[in-house]
């Protein structure tokens, strides 16, 4: 069986792709792909104080979802929201990590608070004035197909319309080493229930190889990153035609995605 | 979709090894609380500590997932026949149909704390051994207890600071009604590490004393660490009576990432949304399982969120005092609880109330109470503003 939903907007943060308009320009010709550092969007809607203390994270996770919501043309603060990410803050765990192996183990309030998985959602809160149902998910490098499913499975059960907001940014050493990414990314689903308007996604976990994008820049980026493990899907949506693609999920897994007008 | 059954359940904490363990020093009035001896902390705290996580090995086939928090949940899987529960249910729907959701909130962090102490001195580099991926991300205890019980159905990792493993149910419920999964194990898993407690420290949340929610001189909370599953399936004509997830309801706050609303109206809209689910009123509730962290912000917040939707009719009460807050496993530990509180007929009662607090206003139990219990509700509010309420009903109790 299939779990369906409508795109109703798209949102992206990533390596010479700081929105969806340059992405779907990058995934439809390739060519016109030129990787730079990822631009980091500043999250106006958030209070000032907020806006100071916010790691990489939640800036992009931010900056992709009210995207969304803006080409959806739906309030931010009406998406119940699934957020999915390998990791939390790595600028933040490390330096936690490091005062607690210091000998003064006084760690800030702050780097605290913005340790928890959930800080993006609960800063997205704040700047959308959200109290839609929100989750912060993690499933390492399942961790977008994981959201997505999340998020469809709360359209079928009636809720909408639904965020699916997927992101991730590097550690600092020595913890890259440990868990090597690229480039911070992420990218935003703004979703609707079948009978909306929008391209049609219906999904179903298979027994399959994730797809691989021919491009050799993008499919660098594609395993670079665990939320860029959602380009497959990206590149069908740029398309905007019938297609399918096998998405990362679980060891052994994947979630196939079938896109139809 | 009728409501899914718990059919089988276990937890494990600072109170005890198990279900028999947990029902009878809840009912004592006992607590599992004492004074934080954990690892290098040098904190003026109480900690729930669970004993003889350190002992238990991990299967051969699965060392690599070796750390204290997975250590606990292999303890906590091997406990009440619960793994021979899953097992039975896997043959039944099938290894792909039974999901894993679990909740934590630092999962094996304690790991890399730990690493951070023995770095190369010229490189830096963490030590050789260290395993990030098994140990240290948010869902290593997932992947760990998939692998562990053989599943190979749908599976992620809740982490929304105290709410986690609450919302977990939320999912599992999702999955059995969109048709990914027929069952799945739910389920919470966070153990002592320097994180939360120095973190909780430099908020100056932490009690140098065994926590009092509710009490008019509370200061703050201890933490604990716990463990609890349950198998979640698919109610089918003929299977035996089990307990029910009535319903969930989640929430946000937007109003700050570290602080509760001060009316508790993120907490009102979970409980509320919780009742709508399930399809009972306020009155249908025989216990709520509280929040109840023992700070003055939250427990004066919850009480106006809990008083607004039931009045002071009932019986109320956080079991932290016993237990400690177990954070990440929060949700999964008082499911639990009040899983138990059904079975058995009491409601558990609150420790620490020296003096009640005269501007709380909900039914707070301090004694045990013995009395039938059909349906109980159990809250978890987190950092971010994440807030999730469930609602069980006995076995007792028809479907609905």
């Amino acid at each position: 069986m299939s779990l369906l939903a409508r795109v109703a907007g798209i949102g992206v943060a990533g390596p010479g792709l700081p929105d969806w308009e340059s992405a779907r320009a990058a995934l439809r010709d390739p060519a016109a792909f030129v990787r730079s550092p990822t631009a980091v969007p500043v999250p106006e809607a958030l209070p000032p104080v907020e806006r100071r203390r916010c790691g990489t994270n939640v800036k992009l996770a931010l900056g992709a979802g009210f995207e969304a919501a803006r080409r959806s043309g739906l309030p931010p603060e009406a998406f119940a929201t699934v957020f999915a990410s390998s990791s939390g803050d790595g600028d933040n765990c490390h330096a936690i990590c490091e005062t607690l192996a210091s000998e003064d183990r006084q760690i800030s309030p702050t780097r605290f608070h913005n340790s928890v998985h959930n800080a993006p959602s609960g800063y997205w809160s704040i700047a959308s004035r959200s109290t839609r149902p929100s989750d912060s998910i993690g499933a390492f490098d399942a961790s977008f197909a994981a959201g997505l499913l999340e998020a469809l499975t709360r359209i079928a059960g009636g809720e909408s319309p639904v965020m699916l907001i997927a992101y991730d940014s590097p550690y600092p050493e020595p913890l890259q080493a440990a868990r090597p990414m690229t480039d911070g990314f992420a990218v935003a689903l703004a979703l609707l229930p079948p009978d909306a308007t929008g391209l049609l996604l219906g999904a179903t976990i298979a027994n399959e190889a994730p797809t691989v994008l021919a491009n050799e820049a993008l499919e660098a980026l594609r395993l670079g990153v665990p939320a860029a493990r959602s380009l497959a899907l990206l590149a069908l949506l740029a398309r905007g035609d019938t297609g399918t693609a096998a998405l990362e999920y679980l060891p052994g897994l994947a979630l196939r995605i079938e896109v139809s007008p | 979709m009728q409501s899914p059954l718990i059919t089988s359940f276990t937890v494990t904490s600072a109170l005890g090894r198990g279900l028999a363990a947990t029902a009878r020093r809840l009912a004592a009035a006992e607590t599992g609380l004492a004074p934080c001896r954990f690892e290098t902390v040098d904190l003026d705290t109480f900690v729930g500590e669970v004993p003889g996580i350190d002992a238990h090995p991990l299967p051969a086939t699965l060392r690599r997932f070796d750390c204290r928090n997975n250590r606990l949940a292999d303890l906590a899987l091997a406990t009440d026949g619960f793994a021979e529960a899953v097992a039975a249910a896997s043959a039944r729907w099938g290894a792909g149909r039974v999901g894993v959701f679990l909740g934590t909130s630092t999962a094996g962090i304690l790991s890399t704390e730990i690493a951070y102490r023995h770095r190369d001195a010229i490189t830096g580099a963490l030590p050789a051994d260290y395993r990030y991926r098994e140990t240290h991300n948010t869902n290593s205890v997932t992947e760990f207890v998939r692998d562990r019980l053989g599943l190979a159905g749908p599976a992620l990792t809740h982490s929304t600071a105290c709410s986690s493993s609450a919302k977990a149910f939320a999912s599992a419920w999702r999955a059995i009604a969109s048709g990914i999964a027929d069952a799945a194990v739910v389920g919470g898993v966070d153990t002592l590490c320097l994180t939360t407690l120095y973190g909780f420290h430099s908020l100056g949340l932490l009690s140098s004393r065994p926590c009092r929610p509710w009490d008019a001189n509370r200061d703050g909370i201890c933490i604990g660490e716990g463990a609890a599953f349950f198998l979640v399936e698919r109610a089918q004509p003929g299977r035996d009576p089990a307990p029910r997830l009535l319903g969930f309801g989640e929430s946000c706050d937007a109003y700050h990432m570290s602080s509760p609303h001060p009316q508790g109206e993120g907490a009102r809209a979970a409980m509320q949304a919780a009742l709508a689910r399930a399809g009972l009123e306020p009155g249908d509730i025989d216990y709520v399982n509280l929040h109840g962290t023992a700070t003055p912000a939250n427990d004066a917040a919850e009480d106006k969120a809990v008083t607004a939707v039931f009045g002071d009719r009932v019986p109320c009460s956080s079991t932290k005092g016993a237990t400690g807050h177990t954070l990440g496993a929060a949700g999964a530990v008082e499911a639990a609880i009040a899983l138990l509180a059904l079975a058995d007929g009491f409601v558990p009662p609150g420790l620490g109330v020296d003096t009640p607090d005269p501007q709380l206003h909900v039914r707070y139990a301090t004694r045990t109470e013995r009395r039938v219990l059909r349906r109980a509700m159990s809250n978890s509010f987190g950092f971010g503003g994440s807030n999730c309420s469930l609602v069980f009903g006995a076995a007792t109790e028809a479907p609905r």
